[in-house]
């Protein structure tokens, strides 16, 4: 048997998924933002005409997965696994938003890195031939992560600098075995990597380890250099995260600054409630699948690696004091040729 | 990799010292200095107010605390608190009307989950440690001056 594997823990695929379309959703802060013009759907107001965030949060995230499979042209029949994650309590704005569909549905969770991980699950499940197409999907809402995180939405108090603000936001790709369309060529599964780091306002310097290890391993396993690629999209470090990500990657020999964006500070103008940037699992979903999908459909690059980063605690750990685990994984994806 | 040793911990903590941006401690001072006071300002004149149109001083006082814990509350319902918190810090959140956003933003955040099980027990999950810990110290500050002095 042949396997599609190289180095320590990069998938290569022979026979690339085509990433046939993307779509993303998003609240009115983000579509205030910078990338604000590129979302396939804004809404004005934070419960988008539902009765609370929860709800309005699987609403999102089944505009998102609507937006991309008509994007698609595709009808649910012709889906054959429907991989999709968020922050909430047992992934239920996923399992809510899948109730809607008639397709068989794996729910994941790996915080902000859930689409990559997704992605990189459907790209395996393609490659083997065990689907013909797969839609990946995550979410996360602001004030309903907020309160389930932090403090209740209208409670005042201040964010420290390196906080990060949970982005509302959904993004939805459909990866198909053929079609018209940038491709995955490899997926690098990051390793769960813990420095210590207990403050929750500061996932930025939690995170940073397992983007670093992840990027290193990926460029070892294909034997390649930073310059291979057009861009390195991590998501989500914001502003103090990217920085510390970048001298972890420079003390291995590996300098990424100049190809280097990170989706939490690309979302979002700066602000002190920002902070450092934003976060949530919604957050690199709406900004690969509203801006990096297009760009890469339109062949503005050649291979970009988008290394979504999750920070993997829970409010309970957060509580007892303990450390916060995490993880990356990157997707390398080419143009089409 | 599994979970960093002390010794590793620590070198990756010094090195993170070089890259996280400092709290704006003496904006943060001023402001909650300024609001603070424009907040204890607003309840002396309505306490004042109170007191010239000839009510009792102990009554204007408990009067003037309920009307400010409204105006907090109001303000909490109407989405405003908490950008005044978030822009002024303590100073929006010692004066009684944070107080009242501490008790309404919990309350009106899970209300989805009833009035027994989401309003009744988690109405106090913010300022619930305020009022067991001022309980407590109000004990033993009564027990000491019982029997010191």
């Amino acid at each position: 048997m042949e396997f599609h594997r190289r180095g320590t823990s990069t998938c290569v695929f022979k026979e690339m998924p085509v990433v046939v379309s993307a779509a993303a959703v998003v609240g009115p802060r983000e579509g205030k933002g910078p990338l604000g013009d590129l979302f396939d759907m804004v809404y004005s107001n934070t419960l988008f005409g539902e009765s609370s965030w929860e709800k309005a949060e699987s609403k999102m995230l089944r505009q998102a997965v609507d937006l991309a499979l008509a994007k698609a042209k595709l009808d649910e029949t012709q889906v054959d696994f429907l991989i999709a994650g968020d922050l909430l309590n047992q992934i239920i704005s996923s399992a809510y938003m899948a109730r809607e569909y008639d397709i068989p549905f794996l729910g994941i969770y790996g915080a902000c890195a859930t689409i990559s991980e997704g992605m990189g699950l459907g790209s395996m499940l393609i490659a083997g031939r065990f689907a013909r197409q797969v839609v990946v999907a995550s979410s996360s809402h602001h004030d309903a992560a907020e309160r389930q995180f932090r403090y209740p939405t209208e409670f005042g108090h201040q964010r420290p600098p390196t906080g990060q603000w949970t982005a509302t936001a959904a993004g939805a790709v459909v990866l198909g075995a053929k079609g018209k369309g940038p491709r995955v060529e490899a997926v690098t599964i990051g390793r769960v990597q813990d420095l210590g780091v207990v403050e929750p306002n500061d996932m930025g310097s939690a995170m940073a380890p397992g983007f670093a290890d992840t990027v290193w391993r990926h460029l070892q396993d294909m034997g390649r250099k930073p310059e291979d690629y057009d861009l390195v999209v991590s998501g989500d470090l914001g502003r103090v995260g990217s920085l510390i990500g970048r001298q972890l990657l420079r003390d291995k020999g590996i300098v990424i600054d100049e190809i280097h964006q990170d989706a939490g500070v690309m979302l979002y103008d700066p602000s002190p409630e920002v902070g450092s940037g934003g976060s949530g699992c919604g957050c690199v979903a709406s900004v690969f699948s509203g801006k990096l999908w297009k760009e890469l459909y339109n062949k503005q690059y050649e291979r970009i690696l988008v290394v979504a980063t999750g920070a993997l605690h829970s409010p309970t750990s957060c509580q007892q004091g303990e450390s916060i685990p995490c993880v990356a994984h990157a997707v390398s994806i080419v143009s089409e040729e | 990799m599994t979970k960093a040793n002390i010794r590793e911990q620590e070198a990756y903590s010094a090195f993170l010292e070089d890259f996280r941006p400092k709290r704006p401690t003496l904006r943060n001072i001023v402001v909650a200095f300024l609001t603070g006071g424009l907040i204890c300002t607003a309840g002396q004149g309505v306490l004042s107010c109170i007191l010239s149109r000839g009510m009792p001083e102990k009554q204007a006082y408990v009067l003037t605390s309920s009307i400010m814990v409204f105006a907090g509350a109001f303000l909490t319902g109407l989405g405003v608190y908490d950008k005044l918190g978030s822009f002024a810090g303590m100073g929006a959140a010692l004066p009684i009307t944070g107080f009242a956003n501490s008790v309404v933003s919990p309350a009106m955040e899970y209300k989805h989950e009833g009035f027994v099980l989401g309003v009744g027990a988690r109405m106090f999950q913010v300022a619930g440690p305020v009022i067991v810990y001022a309980t407590l110290t109000a004990t033993i500050v009564s027990i000491i001056k019982l029997y010191v002095f």
